[in-house]
């Protein structure tokens, strides 16, 4: 069954309740089948509870459920499938309509609405990667569709598609690297209504850190692990109630753990950074967090954390091909309506050459991204075309952020503007380890 | 759905390719480099073998596979353009000199299989074509150039002067620009096939350059040379709307193959230094951050995210062409980032492999050197940016000079 057909299935279930929801004419998605994936999760307010619910495995699993891999026809192909431009378009709707104006505020207040984050988690994102058995809408890989879509959310709003984007990263997380117990507890709270916050937590307040040289420790302890160290740049921590958080365990290697917020010996510190600022990064300190034996995931799987770090950093490559497009889509019409010299500065080659550089860069940024992601759900070998996608994104989606600024001049420097946004969210696409998962 | 790497069905001819640059291209390099003007002998054979390959229906590694088809179905293409285009990629990691000197597929090929009548194509399909636009007065400004072709019966007479015709010397056609009125602008300005022999089409000189010294570049005189007019390719007639369409359709079509041929010769130095390095023990470490890595590794890497983007963008504009979608600023895109990243690349790779680099022992500064032209023939980089910029900006040549 098609993922569309799924989230179909999951919004007939839905359609009582979502039949009155005026955000749904707000975003235009009355056609059936947009209606189906906008409601694809479920409508439902939830209270802002810090507090971790107690999450109860509903069902037993007899093996984990896995998405199966993409096969291809082995033709090179850049148009989407029918599907992947249905969810891209509902996301880039969402953000023209809903993240693009609240961006401005919610960069001020270093705070994204929940409203807002309700909204998108209506749109169905988190559902498509979460595979049927386990309610969701998801059956195969779908890596390709995580970048359509945080591109667009990004789009609209870096910091606020990371608010929207990072519970995803765990359930994505689970479904790919839990085993059935771990995947039983927690997956069904996340097609469920009021679906958790969550954070992946990999990044540590250090120079030159290294995800494979972890400061954070994991120590065997009688029935478990004990963790202690500090995760950085977590978005929404304060809110979250799970984290999937990397440590290095006694024999030297990267593990990741399943932490509920309630355990004890978890502290959220507030940590404000240059960009971002709508996604809440906090650190999270761990000290002495006792875990059980089955909060480690992928005890098995020596792949699964360099798969982690790798689809981490093409979600952030998108996300980068997003706002980098956002700032290009607001330079075509700033350089040809401002005048100097009695013509529009378009018509000078030093400022329409650095508009064709922004294009070509960007261009190659986002071949590269989509590269990476089209080899990951094929099962194919993506460690490589992740870190150049990354590598591209590092250091021309920073110039890109530049060159924005720098065409507007001053008028780039104030906040009158999206630009200076742009250039201090950009610069983070490149750095950030984790928080995000194709 | 999104399936980015090379078709399956095109890896066969792919793997022939790279066969044909690593038995036959690579040994004769430096030979013919410090031979200038020598005529490499060797590639004689290989004419048949890619007359075999275009004849295949996938286009195989030359300029005559940008012909666009017009018989194609619903759905997703993989045609002629991204063939070629790959093809091209192995030939040039073997090297660029020999490839723009494969009978038969010289741009004026291109030109051919671009604009030609179905009659036209017929009668020069044989036939090895090169392309004569430069004057000694214009290069970028193409719309400037003076040489002229008067109608005089079953004629045009052409009159003027040529410089950097690509493996003029070697080829049996050269496909010639001239404007049938000085006054009426681009519109005036068409394509005319001239035949080696003909009366009035004299060689002057064959430049000594910097690189790609494997391929003659040639200076023409015409004077009063008279050309059958069946010889015109595309539409006699000056129409000003279309103004420049006609002549420039074919970069579209050409420009991603030099980008293809700039993408070959950054793999080619890309590989070879990763080579050297790994004997003094630097390898690039795909999961851990560049900055915990050497500086020698985090340039390799950023040289390799170019490649990777320039590889990208080049397909992408070969398949749009395969497609049928109008790729006039994606072709742009290809050849401005394949152009820059193979200098880029080149240069940096013989700095990174020091004497090594720079001497004559090895290729890496041959590269280097063949590198700069794949910057500037077929448009260079900054005519790729007028042209990228005019598009997205929607500004006239007039206004975005």
């Amino acid at each position: 069954m098609s993922v569309v057909n799924r989230v179909m299935g999951l919004g007939l279930r839905a359609i009582n309740r979502v039949a009155g929801s005026p955000l749904l004419d707000r975003l235009h998605l009355r056609k059936p089948a947009q209606q189906a994936l906008y409601q694809g999760a479920r409508i439902g307010f939830r209270s802002a509870a810090a507090a971790a619910r107690g999450f109860k495995a509903t069902q037993k699993l007899a093996q984990p459920a896995r998405p199966a891999r993409v096969a291809g026809d082995g033709l090179f192909d850049l148009s989407p499938s029918e599907e992947q431009q249905m969810l891209q378009d509902a996301a880039r709707r969402f953000a023209l309509d809903e993240l693009r104006p609240a961006a401005a505020a919610a960069d001020a207040a270093g705070a994204a609405d929940t409203g807002l984050l309700r909204g998108a988690a209506d749109l169905g994102l988190g559902v498509m990667n979460i595979p049927e058995a386990l309610g969701g809408a998801g059956s195969e890989r779908s890596a390709v569709t995580n970048v359509l879509v945080a591109e667009a959310l990004a789009h609209g709003d870096m910091g606020l598609a990371l608010a929207c984007l990072a519970p995803a990263a765990v359930s994505n997380a689970l479904v790919l690297w839990g085993d059935e117990a771990q995947q039983a507890l927690y997956l069904p709270a996340f097609v469920a209504e009021h679906a958790p916050q969550a954070a992946l937590a990999i990044h540590e307040p250090q120079v030159l850190f290294d995800p494979f040289a972890l400061q954070t420790t994991a120590r065997r302890v009688e029935g478990g692990y004990c963790l202690s160290g500090v995760k950085s740049l977590v978005p929404r921590a304060a809110a979250a109630e799970l984290f999937i958080v990397a440590a290095q365990v006694e024999s030297g290697e990267p593990a990741l753990f399943i932490v509920e917020s309630s355990s004890a010996g978890l502290g959220i510190e507030a940590e404000p950074a240059m960009g971002l600022r709508a996604a809440e990064t906090a650190r999270l300190h761990l000290k002495d967090v006792k875990l059980p034996a089955s909060a480690r995931l992928a005890v098995a799987d020596a792949s699964a954390y360099r798969d982690c770090i790798a689809l981490s950093r093409i979600a952030w490559s998108a996300l980068a091909v997003g706002t980098a497009q956002a700032a290009l889509d607001y330079l075509v019409p700033y350089v040809n309506e401002r005048i100097a010299f009695g013509e529009p500065i378009s018509h000078r080659q030093a400022v329409a050459f650095a508009v064709a550089d922004i294009s070509i860069e960007l261009e190659g940024m986002r071949l590269t991204t989509y590269r990476a992601a089209s080899r990951a759900e094929r099962g194919a070998s993506f460690a490589r075309e992740a870190a150049l996608a990354r590598r591209l994104v590092a250091d021309k989606g920073v110039r890109i952020g530049s060159e924005a600024v720098q065409l507007l001049g001053g008028h780039g420097f104030v906040k009158e503007h999206p630009v200076e946004r742009w250039y201090r969210d950009l610069r983070a696409a490149g750095i950030v380890e984790g928080v995000v998962l194709v | 759905m999104i399936y980015l790497e090379t078709p399956k069905k095109f890896r066969g001819l792919v793997d022939q390719a790279r066969q044909v640059a690593q038995e036959i291209f690579r040994p004769n390099s430096r030979r013919y480099d410090l031979a200038e003007h020598e005529y490499p002998k060797e590639l004689d054979m290989l004419g048949a073998l890619l007359d075999g390959m275009n004849a295949s229906g996938v286009g195989g590694a030359g300029a005559a596979g940008v012909r666009r088809d017009r018989d194609q179905g619903d759905g997703n293409r993989n045609g002629g353009n991204l063939s070629t285009a790959l093809g091209t990629m192995e030939l040039c990691w073997g090297d660029v000199g020999f490839l723009l000197s494969m009978p038969r597929q010289g741009l004026g090929n291109a030109a051919i299989a671009s604009v030609a009548s179905e009659e036209q194509l017929a009668r020069f399909a044989d036939s090895w074509a090169a392309m004569a636009i430069t004057e000694p007065h214009c290069g970028s400004d193409s719309a400037a150039i003076r040489t002229t072709a008067r109608l005089d019966g079953d004629h045009y007479v052409l009159n003027g002067d040529k410089i950097f015709v690509t493996a003029g010397d070697r080829a049996e056609l050269v496909v010639v620009w001239a404007t049938l009125d000085r006054n009426a602008g681009r519109a005036a300005i068409k394509s005319f096939v001239v035949e080696k022999g003909t009366p009035g089409f004299d060689l002057v000189r064959l430049e000594h350059k910097l690189g790609i010294r494997a391929s003659d570049t040639a200076q023409f005189a015409l004077r009063d040379c008279r050309v059958p007019k069946e010889n015109l390719l595309g539409d006699p007639t000056v129409n000003v709307e279309k103004g420049f369409a006609g002549v420039m359709q074919t970069f579209d079509n050409t420009r991603p193959l030099v980008a293809a041929m700039a993408v070959g010769l950054a793999r080619a130095c890309l590989e070879e230094t990763q080579r050297l390095l790994k004997n003094a023990g630097v390898v690039v470490d795909y999961d851990r951050p560049a900055i915990v890595q050497s500086a020698a590794a985090a340039e390799l890497l950023k040289l390799e995210a170019d490649y990777e983007a320039a590889w990208l963008l080049t397909l992408q504009a070969a398949w749009m062409a395969d497609n049928r979608k109008p790729n006039s600023l994606q072709a742009s895109q290809a050849k401005a980032k394949a152009g820059r990243a193979c200098v880029d690349i080149a240069l940096k790779c013989v700095e990174l492999c020091g004497s090594l680099g720079y001497g004559e022992s090895e290729l890496l500064e041959k590269w280097a050197r063949d590198a700069k032209i794949l910057d500037i023939f077929e448009g260079t980089q900054q005519i790729q940016l007028l042209i990228i910029a005019r598009r997205l900006l929607g500004k006239s040549s007039a206004e975005l000079k």
